[in-house]
Formats: C-alpha cells, structure tokens, sequence
C-alpha cells in the first residue's frame, strides 16, 4: 500500500466511526441541554440585575412622577403630612459615609502598606484572618455594639447624644475597612519589585520608595478600594439605624455636624416600610429611595470596574 | 540625616494605624465572648422566648436561621455554579460575557436593604408568596450569587489548561471535559465559596426585615410558607423594640449569631486551607 493509500484507508476508518449513532445523538443532545443550561445560568446575572431595577421602579416610580421634584428634594421629611423631603436623608447619609471614608482611608491605606511593605510574614499570618473575621461580623452585631458600648462613649466625650453621625462614621469605617484593606494590599502587590529595588538602589528609604514609587504606580487600584469602600458604607443599613439616632432634620452646618443625629436613606426604609400601607404614596417613596441607592452604587461599581478594566489593559500592554 | 528620621516616624505611625485597625476587632470579638457567655445555657438553645423575650431562650430564632441558611443555599447553589461555569469556560471575551461580568460586579455592590425591596416587590407580592421562607430564601439566595459566583469562577479557572487539552485530546466533548476532569478539580474551592456565601446570608438582616422575619412566634413554621424568627433580627429586635431588655440575653443572642456566622467562616477557611495544601499540580 503506498502513503496516500493508507492516508485514504485511515480517512475513511475515522469517517464511518463518526457516524452518528443514536448512542451518540443522545450524549450530544445532553451535551446540547447542558451547554443551554449553562449559558442561561451566566445570563440570568444580567436578567436579575434588570428584575431588581425593574421591581423598584414598577414600586417607586409614583415618587418621581407624582411628586414635583421641588418638594421631593425640600428639607422637610414628614411622611404622616404628605412631606416627603428627600433632603435630609441625602445629606444624613453623604454626611456619615464621609465621616466614615475619612477614617477609614488613612487606616485602610496605612495597614494595607503595613501589611505588604513592613509586617514580618508571622504577623501577616495572624492579622490577615483577623481582618477576614472582622468582614464576617455581622452589621447587625457591630450596630448592637455601637449601641450598647460606643455611643455612650461618645456621650462621655461632650456631645449631646451618643446616637450621632459620627457614631455611625465610626462603626461603618470598620466595616468598610476590610474591602479598602484587601484590595489595596492587592494593588500594591502588583507592583513589580524591580521598581522597590531600583528605589532603594538609589539610595531611598523604604519610605521614600514607599510614596514615592509604590505608590504611584498602584494608584489606581488604590481609587478602586476607596471607591469600593464607600459603595460598601453608603449602602449599609443595620449598623447605621441603631446608632445615628435616626433624626430626619439637616444638622446646622459647623463643626460639630457630624455629632448631631442624623437619618440615612437606608435606616429610613428599613424603620418605615413596616408601617406602610401597601400601596400609599409613603411607601412608593421608599421604594422611590430604594431607587436612588441602586442607580448611586450602580454608577460607583460601574467607575470602579471601567478602573480595573484600564488597569487590566495597561498591564497586557507590557508596561506594568 | 533628616530623611532617615521620616522614615522612622513613617514606620511607627503606619504601625500605629495597624494597630488601630486591630485592636478594636480583638476588643469586638473579646467583649462578645466576654459578656455574651454568661447568658449561655442549655436552656437558653434549647427553650423558646418567654415573659415576653426577657427570658426563656432563643431556639425558634436559631433554627428559623438554620432553616433560611438552607434555603438560601438552595436557592443560590444551581444558578451561582452554573453561571460560574459559564464565566470559566465557555465565555472567550465576548459582548455577552462582559454583560456578565459587569451585571456581577453590580449585584455585588447592590445594598442589601433594597435586596430587601426587591424581595418584596417581586416575591412577596408579585408572586404573591406572602412573607415566607420561600421569598426570604429565594431574596437571600439572589443576594448571595455574586460571592459565590466569583468564587467558584476563580477555583474554575485555576484548574491547569492540561488537563483540558489532553481530555479533548482524547476524545471526550467539552461537557465531559468539563465534568469529569475540570469541576473534580475544583470542589473544595467553590465548596469554599459556598459557604462563605452563607455566611453572609445567615448574618444579613436587611434583606429578611420585610421578606420572611417574625417578631414573636411561639411555634415552629411547618411548612416554606410560613414565617419564621431568625437570629439577626431578633438581635435587633431585643436590643431596640423591647424595653428593660436584660443586656445579658442581647450579648447572649449576639454571641450566638456569631458563632453561627464564624463557625461558617472558620469551616470556609480550612477548607481553602487544605487545598492549598494538597494541589497536586
């Protein structure tokens, strides 16, 4: 037999042991079903993520059609009297997150430096699952704690009440720590060695290399763990109802506003939706506020992933 | 040397910030533990709440949280694994798998309060589910997908592309691929995923406040329609609702519900542990 011969014989072998068979029908009808099911499952993400935004608005949209605009965002939120004032919840909850990114960035920042830069590994292995614990603790079991063991602390320390904005700063800056702290850690991770031994090469000191080349060039994954954080503090609810003493009136603006009671958009619904009437303009406006949360974290996640995205694009590109 | 005493004070005051990061976590858990165990007791496990929850113990709230644990996991598991599957092997960098992605990194970020919003608009009205077990499950399950998702993707993915290649080398489509030689592989990291997952559904009190969660109820649920008490919100329900509420029963329950949620964790943690160990490639 020659070379094309045996090429021909081994064609046609292979050719009629790929007929179909009905055995092989089936298993590639299973195999057909599955791949749908699979497909459908990495789909449904997307659906659900149009079913939640669909469900707030089928429930929320009288808020925003029914309400003029200027009463919506007034300064009086009385729900009882027909005045649903958004303002105060806005600013009660920009004023806690704040408060809270303003601790928890500097901290979050420095232990992640801490962690990757100075910590011998016999700590890093004791204070990283410590960190992952803190993550675990329920909001709940911190807000108990923030009030029953913090705000009468803050009490002691001269403001008025212990249940204030800055309460709730404090207790929401530990748990947004743990987001800040692990990504961060993970975008100075990612910055090659060579840049630390060339700094230090130069004669730098480890702090020296640390601003002013780690740094630098993890600057956009550390964006992304504040950013990250204050969608996580912005959101919170537990916590942040127990302990702000839920007042629903715009602090005087000053120094002391962030040791006045104030009321988040999200404790606001969690305390009122329970004595809604199904249906009453009160409850479309909580739904309505439920709206505004979804389309805030909705545009921070979306900044943050566009952020990882370039990051990603610009290290395939060889340069980082 | 003036730059050399910056970076000595750079050190201690970036020590300093750990430290502070720290010591309020070890604080937290110790005063817990501390406070929360004398409350403790067989009784306090095992009896249901009476002289109206000031005294008694906390069963209905414990199972009711074993029960929505469950629930959850049913719930999310299918759709969390499949998806996960879909991200790891069958979408190349399409349109659609970047939807995906970016529907994921958005459901993670949703707060869990309007999960809760969400839970009651579609399941207990839409659906018309009433407040149940089935809708809080079904709420908590959604609110749990992306943890576990991402998990599961990763554990995926770190999967050697040899093992693959050789299996359709050898003839086996890429369904039996992936069941036979890929998921094997992968169990103990999307098992870790999972658990992590219920976790946080099983401390999450947010999304069951208008879903599934009871006040006071003396009976057990019998069926997934019914209501049920669950730990997270009978925390808060002592620690603001009810007056001259002993602070040992609050310290009690929180301990509890912490255990719970760490007894989780810590299982979740081993598990990743041991698999770090023992990968054999």
């Amino acid at each position: 037999m020659s070379l094309s011969q045996i090429a021909r014989k081994q064609y046609l072998d292979v050719k009629a042991r790929a007929r179909p068979t009905a055995r092989w029908l089936l298993g590639n009808w299973m195999e057909l079903i599955i791949e749908t099911l699979i497909r459908l499952a990495g789909l449904s993400t997307t659906v659900i993520v149009g079913l939640i935004f669909f469900f707030l608005l089928r429930e929320g949209l009288p808020t925003f059609l029914d309400i003029p605009l200027r009463a919506l965002f007034s300064s009086r939120w009385y729900p009882t009297q027909g005045l649903y004032g958004l303002w105060p919840l806005i600013v009660g909850s920009l004023l806690v997150t704040a408060g809270a990114v303003l601790i928890a960035v500097p901290l979050g920042l420095t232990t992640a430096i801490y962690l990757g830069e100075i910590a011998p590994p016999w700590q890093k292995e004791i204070l990283k699952p410590l960190i992952e614990m803190l993550a675990g603790i329920p909001s709940i079991v911190l807000g108990f704690l923030g009030w029953v063991a913090l705000a009468p602390i803050i009490q002691d320390l001269g403001a008025p009440t212990g249940l204030t904005a800055f309460s709730g700063s404090v207790i929401l800056a530990y748990m947004a720590l743990p987001t800040i702290i692990s990504i961060s850690e993970d975008a100075l991770y990612a910055v090659p060695k060579d840049y630390r031994d060339a700094a230090l090469a130069i004669g730098a000191t480890q702090w020296q290399t640390i601003w002013r080349v780690v740094f630098p060039a993890a600057r956009s994954g550390l964006v992304m763990a504040v950013m990250l954080g204050i969608g996580r503090a912005i959101g919170e609810t537990m916590a942040v109802m127990l302990v702000t003493g839920n007042a629903a009136h715009i602090p005087a603006f000053g120094t002391d506003m962030l040791f006045q009671p104030v009321r988040t958009m999200t404790a606001t619904i969690a305390a009122e939706m329970g004595e809604v009437s199904q249906g009453s303009m009160h409850y479309s406006v909580l739904f309505g506020i439920g709206i505004l949360l979804f389309l805030t974290t909705f545009a921070i996640n979306f900044l943050a992933g566009r952020l990882v995205g370039q990051q990603v694009a610009r290290r395939r590109g060889g340069r980082l | 040397m003036k730059r050399q005493h910056t970076q000595k004070l750079a050190v201690g005051l970036i020590t300093a910030a750990a430290a502070l990061v720290v010591i309020p976590i070890i604080l937290v858990i110790v005063m817990i533990f501390v406070k929360g165990i004398t409350a403790i007791s067989w009784e306090f496990l095992t009896a249901k709440p009476s002289h109206g929850m000031k005294a008694g113990g906390i069963m209905p709230a414990i199972l009711g949280t074993l029960i929505l644990t469950l629930g959850t996991a049913i719930a999310c598991i299918p759709l969390a694994i499949g998806a996960a599957i879909y991200l790891a092997e069958y979408s190349s960098d399409s349109r659609l798998a970047r939807w995906v992605r970016l529907a994921m990194v958005n459901l993670a970020g949703i707060p869990s309060i309007v999960y809760g919003l969400f839970g009651l608009g579609a399941f207990v009205l839409f659906l018309n589910l009433g407040t149940s077990i089935l809708a809080g499950s079904l709420t908590l399950g959604i609110m749990t997908l992306p943890v576990v998702i991402s998990t599961a993707e990763e554990a995926i993915r770190a999967v050697p592309q040899e093992f693959r290649i050789v299996s359709q080398s050898l003839g086996a489509t890429r369904w039996q691929t992936i069941r036979h030689q890929v998921l094997p592989h992968a169990v103990p990291g999307i098992m870790t995923g999972i658990i992590l997952g219920l976790s946080r559904a099983a401390g999450e009190t947010a999304p069951i406040l208008f879903t599934v969660a009871a006040f006071y109820l003396p009976n057990l649920p019998r069926s997934a329609s019914d209501q049920t008490m669950a730990l997270p919100y009978h925390l808060y329900v002592i620690s603001t609702q009810v007056p001259a509420m002993p602070l040992a029963v609050q310290y009690g329950t929180a301990l509890v519900l912490l255990l719970v949620v760490l007894s989780l964790t810590l299982t979740a943690t081993v598990i990743r542990a041991r698999m770090r160990r023992r990968r054999d490639w």
